[in-house]
């Protein structure tokens, strides 16, 4: 009944085939199948934002996507951030503002921030706190992830303008 | 997860013949918010999955002169993103930027949020206000229902088997109306309704007598309810503080609510009131162009 099939998506810029189960979600594919353990199971009921990865641009939390609607979509996750071991501006300020202890929750808040610079590029403090609302840290009481958060974008923007300003 | 088949038809015909396979429990998914996690713990078993995303009908998101058509697959993000939705519907995109966090808002439907039929669904005060009815396919044809009498007990709806929800449909807005949603948690974000209230307002030209209202209350019965008193005794009437505090009286006199670790049943009674008041203020505020200085998560 539950037969196993195909499913074809590109996953941080590659296509991939990959077989699985209609039972499976994405995220167990992920960390199981395709071997991208970035993604963190917390709570595996969509409250935790552990797994958070972006699908077709979009932020969703994949414990509650089934693999097989992965179908044909633009799969990004945290090991898709970085290029080689150069770390992009969110990672770099997560590093550098020490906006994490145990580590677990990072990856979920640095996809989150992808989605909300993307589509916010300066964001008020109020507006990152209420876009990262659903992830959760238990270690760090947010206070510094939020000014990783405003360093990120601070970064981008600055870098925007001088890649303006030499053209 | 138990095994299931997974079928993503590409039409609504497809969609309602496996829907109406005798023998083999089915079930829709459109977000998958609420279904994946309700067959993670075993409370749903279906048999087969039907993926109703690829089906044109269910993401439908126009205004014409007919009114709102919503598909019922719609995720909330595309409706909080709609100008059209923003101006002539802004109790929905208070709904819907509300409802999860900004990761369940990619994915979570306001056809889901019905179709889940949770007292507490904060789409669905919104949706009654609005005075949406929805389309429904089955075996027998299509017949529409009042938001209202959708819900029918915690997690029960009037869906037959082999029905599917494929639209709500809100009529146009009138002239001088706003509506509103809000609801209080003991959080800013990602928390389950205490109490939650939609409201929507029409004003007469001059902006000082109301001629139509409804209200919608959640988390305060088995189902949402239409506050149909408390509606009918503002319209025709000029807009007061003493008026809208009648209207806040009228609905916490159908209110039945439970105590749970959310609230207790006194508190409830009480937070209707108080919110049915600020929903309206703030409805009444949108009816008359005004900005309404409500932030999400406040």
């Amino acid at each position: 009944m539950s037969r196993k099939r195909v499913v074809s998506a590109t996953i941080n810029g590659d296509l991939v085939e990959f077989l699985c189960e209609p039972r499976q979600t994405l995220l167990e594919v992920l960390r199981n199948v395709l071997e991208l353990t970035g993604a963190k199971e917390g709570c595996s009921n969509g409250n935790c934002g552990a797994c958070t990865v972006l699908m077709n641009g979009r932020p969703v939390v994949s414990c509650l996507v089934l693999a097989m609607e992965a179908e044909g979509a633009e799969i990004r996750t945290i090991e898709g951030v970085a290029c080689g071991s150069h770390l992009d501006e969110v990672q770099q300020a997560f590093l550098q503002g020490a906006a994490l202890q145990c580590g677990i929750c990072t990856p979920g808040f640095i996809m989150q921030t992808e989605a909300l610079l993307a589509e916010n590029p300066q964001p008020s403090e109020d507006e990152i706190r209420f876009y990262l609302a659903g992830n959760l840290c238990r270690c760090t009481g947010y206070d510094k992830i939020v000014r990783a958060v405003q360093s990120a974008a601070a970064q981008r923007q600055q870098a925007s303008h001088s890649t303006q300003a030499t053209r | 997860m138990h095994a299931f088949d997974y079928q993503a038809p590409t039409t609504l015909r497809e969609a309602l013949e496996l829907l109406s396979k005798p023998q083999q429990s089915a079930r829709p998914l459109a977000g998958g918010t609420d279904l994946i996690d309700q067959m993670r713990v075993g409370r749903l078993t279906p048999e087969v999955v039907i993926d109703i995303k690829k089906i044109a009908e269910l993401n439908a998101l126009r205004v014409d002169s007919g009114g709102l058509h919503l598909g019922a697959a719609v995720p909330c993000y595309r409706i909080c993103s709609e100008r059209a939705i923003i101006d002539d519907y802004s109790a929905l995109v208070d709904s819907c930027r509300i409802i999860g966090g900004v990761q369940i808002q990619s994915r979570a439907s306001l056809g889901g949020n019905l179709c889940n039929s949770g007292p507490a669904g904060d789409s669905i005060p919104s949706l009654i206000a609005l005075q949406a009815t929805c389309l429904i396919a089955g075996p027998q044809g299509t017949r529409e229902v009042p938001v209202e009498s959708f819900c029918t007990g915690p997690g029960k709806n009037v869906l037959r088997t082999g029905e599917l929800l494929i639209e709500l449909r809100m009529p146009r807005r009138a002239p001088h109306s706003g509506s509103h949603y809000r609801r209080m948690i003991p959080r800013n974000e990602m928390d389950i309704a205490v109490v939650g209230v939609g409201a929507s307002v029409q004003l007469d030209a001059t902006g000082k007598t109301i001629v139509a209202a409804r209200l919608a209350l959640g988390a305060v019965a088995p189902t949402p309810l239409y506050a149909e008193s408390a509606s009918q005794l503002l319209a025709g009437q000029p807009v007061s503080d003493a008026l809208i505090a009648k209207a806040a009286q009228a609905a916490r006199e159908i209110v039945k609510p439970i105590s749970d670790m959310r609230g207790t049943a006194e508190y409830r009674v009480h937070v209707t009131g108080v919110l049915v008041q600020r929903a309206l203020q703030a409805a009444i505020v949108r009816a008359r162009g005004e900005a309404c200085d409500y932030r999400p998560g406040h």
